[in-house]
């Protein structure tokens, strides 16, 4: 026998594993430590039953469930961005399952936690925040941040840092919380003085906490548990929720068209029963129970969503954060992403003209703060059904494609000409 | 007839596993929608700023890259070379050390070390005021690549170096020119191809690096750009096969360039044997400034291995200079939940190395002792394999297997171990080839001829003279196949689908997502720099073996 084949042979037998009546295979975006303790908790507890986990990217995992055919997909989708739901929903790769949701709520705030039509439910809930290293601001001599609006402030000019909402679903999240709850012309007013603070815009959600847990930036937008589990994990940080935050259930589903239906429901029910809600509670993984009773084992000090020590004054609206979805990401990633060297330069010239007239009026610097932070579409632009439409243009439609990057195209270019002049104004007032 | 029937596997091999997968690529390139040849795709590839950007980005990270490896390999080469030095052993492992870690997982501890709040910059806030961002950005991609990729400079450059003719030395003294002149005119032209070789190598694995710009979270450079873009938006996007054909079309170039480079010119110096380059002697503080950038090299080299040792074990580690707390309790955690991961290395990449040397014999002892017609083309087709970046391969495997089952398995192809197995072996095979042919080339066929003139027939004489006498040169090629398959993230994170049958790079990756993860994935990492590192002094000792055990039959 060639030894090719002998190899061939003993390839093909390290591929073949038993086949177990249920395997259930999870598509999840979640970290190690989480899917980790599910896998060993949920096996150990049906022990007839193998859990596979799939990590991939949010968008990665839609588009690798949308591939496999029907019959041979996995059983179930984990992941925290609701909108990605909605896509698996829209294009009928979610199964409707019955379990038992006894204890957990309808609501959180005004947010439904369950999909209306059940096809997804909610699994743990997330909130945005401000998560900082407490080593680095002290040796910047820096104040802790508590709300958004503080992060404006000149003096973390250069110590903060964020993703775009374009990478990352969370960071859409938490700037489409800003935009209703401050409306659109003030929100981004205030998303762009906070970008021309940042040191970064990263490419990963990701990046951001774990740039402020190792200390390359002082404070950073995060989600909830990415703080909460830094902190518990001993790191030097703190977290915290401003008041202009939503609460945003993280969901759960089965997958249509997947090989054990059975699994998946098993497995979903035992991610929303007791025993496995308090799984959240593990101080690597803090995130926060849908189940409210779950909070009665939590720790002292634990954030608890139903007892209102989370302030959620945004009631968030998916259906308004739909509609605009892709016009608020290619918005930020025009005139913040790919020009945010050029926002920072104006952004500091601002703050070095205040530093210097020290409070005297000047139409100059207003007129520098007018170009630098006003976003190039106005709140009823962007209002307008006919940008919505082109920016939800499907891929094929080149009149729409080609509008859209003529538009991106002005935003770009009137972003790099008024922060040019923004800098201009700036360093000539008076 | 077996030969035939031989060389005929060994290509059907190499056009299934290699061939296809990147044909497939290029047909997905540049077929419109109905099928027909289109030049559309490139032009939305243009089109988008960037896809532009990402492409500078590579192609300037590098460039870099190349430039900064050279900086650091050749004054070290020509201190080893040229001047009686003491530390001349150390320069010799400072050649392999980088290599036996993947630059992905140094990445995360170079962060700690040299990032905006990392331990240097730290230090020399707190003495001078001033932090250098290392690690901002690209910065970072291009100092960790070149420091884990001068050695291929460093190692050519010496071989070249050594080779250099001392009387071509003495004839340009004796003519006048000394010092600089000297050195440029004479002793770096005929130190070229080496130094060329070297930095071409460096720009090819670092343009194809897919591992080290993602652990570092930059992704506006093509490698990340393809793997995002098929992974998320789906393997019909045509943009990511455009950023796959272009990255082919530059590591081709760059190899085909450093050829170009070399061809027009004769490097050989008509005698051998003569005196190498004099030695010279340094005074004591030329002694001491060459100690000093050595030692500086090193520390600089040994950074990243320190940097995931400490890693590995502290508890915390955050705007500090050195990690407060140590602990055990990560290594526990990888050998609670990965233990299978370490498993699947060995036994993927074991499987790899296995076709690697299986296969690298076969094309040697075709190409070295048959006539076959075409059999150069076999050598041809499998040392291409080094120019096709592995995030290409991959994606080249998706989209060629896409909906082929095995058989009784039930699984598809592009999911199971497998395809990581193919996508292995056929990426690690030019070395396993290079190792056979050069051991094969060392045998003197008068051996074969005296076993067939006792009788024996070619197979016979195959089995029991030919496979025992390379048998050393096989093991090396095992060794290296296995080692660069183990730390070889590219095509592995494409591939990896389910966590229970991922290999420890990826599970390396997997681990780097997270804030708590951090500390088991630099644990992991360790492990793996130690199975890497065992397989490097291995290979070595093998090496060393087997040049004792040819040298005496035929001196």
């Amino acid at each position: 026998m060639h030894p090719k084949w002998l190899v061939a042979a003993l390839a093909l037998g390290i591929v073949s594993r038993p086949v177990l009546a249920d395997t259930i295979t999870v598509v999840t975006s979640f970290p190690s430590e989480l899917t980790n303790a599910y896998k060993a908790a949920y096996e150990k507890k049906y022990p007839n039953d193998k859990v596979e986990i799939l990590n991939k990217g949010t968008s990665a995992g839609i588009a690798y469930v949308r591939e496999q055919p029907a019959g041979s997909r996995a059983e179930i989708f984990w992941a925290s961005a609701p909108d990605a739901f909605e896509v698996l929903s829209s294009a009928k790769l979610l199964e409707k399952v019955e379990v038992p949701t006894q204890g957990i709520p309808d609501k959180i705030g005004s947010y439904p936690i369950n999909d209306p039509e059940g096809l997804y439910r909610g699994q743990a809930l997330a909130g945005y925040g401000l998560m900082w290293n407490t080593r680095y601001l002290q040796a910047h001599k820096l104040p802790a941040p508590k709300e958004w609006v503080d992060l404006v402030k000149p003096v973390y000019f250069g110590h903060l840092a964020t993703s775009a909402p374009s990478r990352s679903g969370t960071t859409h999240l938490t700037f489409e919380t800003i935009l209703q709850g401050e409306g659109w012309d003030k929100g981004w007013n205030q998303i762009l003085q906070i970008a021309g603070n940042c040191a970064a815009v990263t490419e990963r959600s990701f990046g951001v906490p774990d740039g402020v847990q190792n200390g390359q930036y002082g404070i950073g937008l995060v989600i909830d548990f990415f703080g909460l589990a830094a902190k518990a994990s001993g790191f030097p940080v703190e977290f915290v929720y401003p008041s202009m935050t939503s609460i945003v259930p993280a969901n759960i589903a089965a997958v249509a068209g997947s090989k054990s239906a059975e699994g998946a429901k098993r497995f979903m029910q035992y991610t929303l029963s007791e025993e496995g809600q308090q799984l959240l509670l593990d101080p690597k993984i803090s995130r926060l129970p849908v189940l409210p009773s779950t909070y009665a084992k939590a720790p002292a000090g634990y954030p608890n969503p139903f007892s209102g020590t989370i302030q959620a004054k945004v009631n968030f609206d998916t259906a308004l954060s739909e509609s605009r979805y892709y016009v608020v990401s290619s918005l930020f990633d025009q005139v913040i992403t790919f020009r945010h060297k050029e926002l920072q330069a104006a952004t500091k010239a601002i703050q070095d003209a205040e530093k210097r007239l020290a409070g005297r009026a000047s139409p100059q610097l207003d007129e520098a703060r007018k170009l630098a932070w006003t976003p190039p579409l106005s709140a009823e632009q962007a209002r307008d059904k006919e940008l919505l439409a082109v920016f939800k243009a499907k891929k094929g439609d080149d009149a729409a494609l080609r509008r859209k990057t003529q538009i991106e195209e002005e935003w770009s270019s009137k972003a790099k000409a008024n922060y040019a002049r923004a800098v201009e104004l700036a360093s000539a007032a008076k | 007839m077996i030969l035939v029937a031989v060389a005929l596997a060994i290509a059907a091999f190499l056009a299934v596993f290699l061939a296809a997968p990147v044909a497939s690529v290029f047909h997905a390139a540049f077929a419109s929608g109905s099928g027909g040849f289109t030049l559309a795709h490139f032009e939305s590839f243009l089109q988008i700023s960037l896809m532009r950007e990402s492409f500078w980005n590579s192609l300037s990270v590098a460039a870099l890259s190349a430039v900064f490896a050279s900086l650091i390999a050749v004054p070290l080469a020509y201190f080893t070379v040229r001047f009686r030095f003491r530390g001349a052993l150390l320069i010799q492992t400072l050649g392999v050390l980088p290599l036996i870690m993947p630059p992905f997982v140094g990445a995360v501890a170079m962060q700690l070390l040299f990032g905006r709040s990392g331990s240097v910059n730290l230090l020399l806030n707190d003495a001078f005021g001033v932090a250098i961002p290392f690690m901002d950005g690209l910065n970072g991609v291009v100092f960790v690549e070149s420091l884990h990729y001068f050695p291929f400079i460093l190692l050519n450059l010496v071989v070249s170096l050594r080779n250099i003719d001392g009387a071509m030395e003495e004839s340009a003294q004796n003519l006048g020119a000394s010092g600089w002149r000297l050195f440029r005119r004479i002793i770096f032209p005929l130190a070229l191809p080496g130094y060329v070789a070297g930095a071409s190598l460096v720009f090819v694995k670092v343009f194809d690096d897919l591992g080290t710009p993602l652990v570092l979270g930059t992704t506006n450079m093509l490698a990340p750009q393809a793997y995002l873009r098929i992974t998320s938006i789906g393997i019909e996007d045509p943009i990511g096969y455009v950023i796959s054909v272009v990255m082919v079309v530059f590591s081709v170039a760059a190899l085909w360039a450093s050829a170009r480079v070399l061809k027009g010119r004769d490097f050989a110096t008509l005698q051998r044997g003569g005196a190498s380059l004099q030695r010279r002697e340094l005074s004591p503080w030329q002694q001491a400034a060459a100690s000093a950038w050595v030692g500086l090299v090193l520390l600089l080299v040994l950074s990243p291995h320190l940097g995931i040792l400490l890693m590995s074990l502290s508890r915390v580690w955050s705007f500090s200079v050195l990690p407060e707390g140590f602990t055990l309790a990560h290594y526990a955690t990888v050998f609670a939940q990965s233990t299978g991961m370490i498993v699947n290395t060995l036994v993927y990449c074991g499987a790899a190395a296995l076709i690697d040397v299986a296969l690298g014999a076969a094309i040697a002892y075709l190409i070295l002792r048959t006539r076959l017609p075409g059999r150069q083309l076999l050598d041809l087709a499998a040392s291409s394999a080094l120019a096709v970046p592995g995030v290409v391969l991959a994606i080249g495997y998706l989209r060629a297997f896409r909906g082929l089952e095995l058989p009784f398995l039930q699984t598809a192809f592009t999911a199971s171990a497998l395809a990581l197995v193919m996508a292995y072996a056929v990426r690690r095979l030019p070395y396993a080839l290079r190792s056979c042919m050069a051991v094969l080339a060392q045998l003197h066929v008068s051996l074969e001829e005296a076993a067939e003139n006792l009788g024996a027939s070619k197979a016979r004489t195959v089995r029991r003279i030919v496979v025992p006498l390379m048998a050393g040169g096989i093991l090396a090629g095992f060794v290296t196949s296995f080692i660069t398959a183990a730390v070889e993230l590219s095509a592995t994170i494409v591939l990896s689908s389910s966590a229970s049958r991922a290999p420890m790079s990826y599970g390396i990756y997997l681990y780097m997502q997270s804030i708590a993860g951090r500390g088991p994935g630099a644990a992991l990492g360790m492990i793996a720099v130690v199975i890497v590192g065992l397989g490097t002094y291995a290979s070595h000792w093998l090496l060393e073996r087997r040049s004792a055990a040819v040298a005496r039959p035929i001196a």
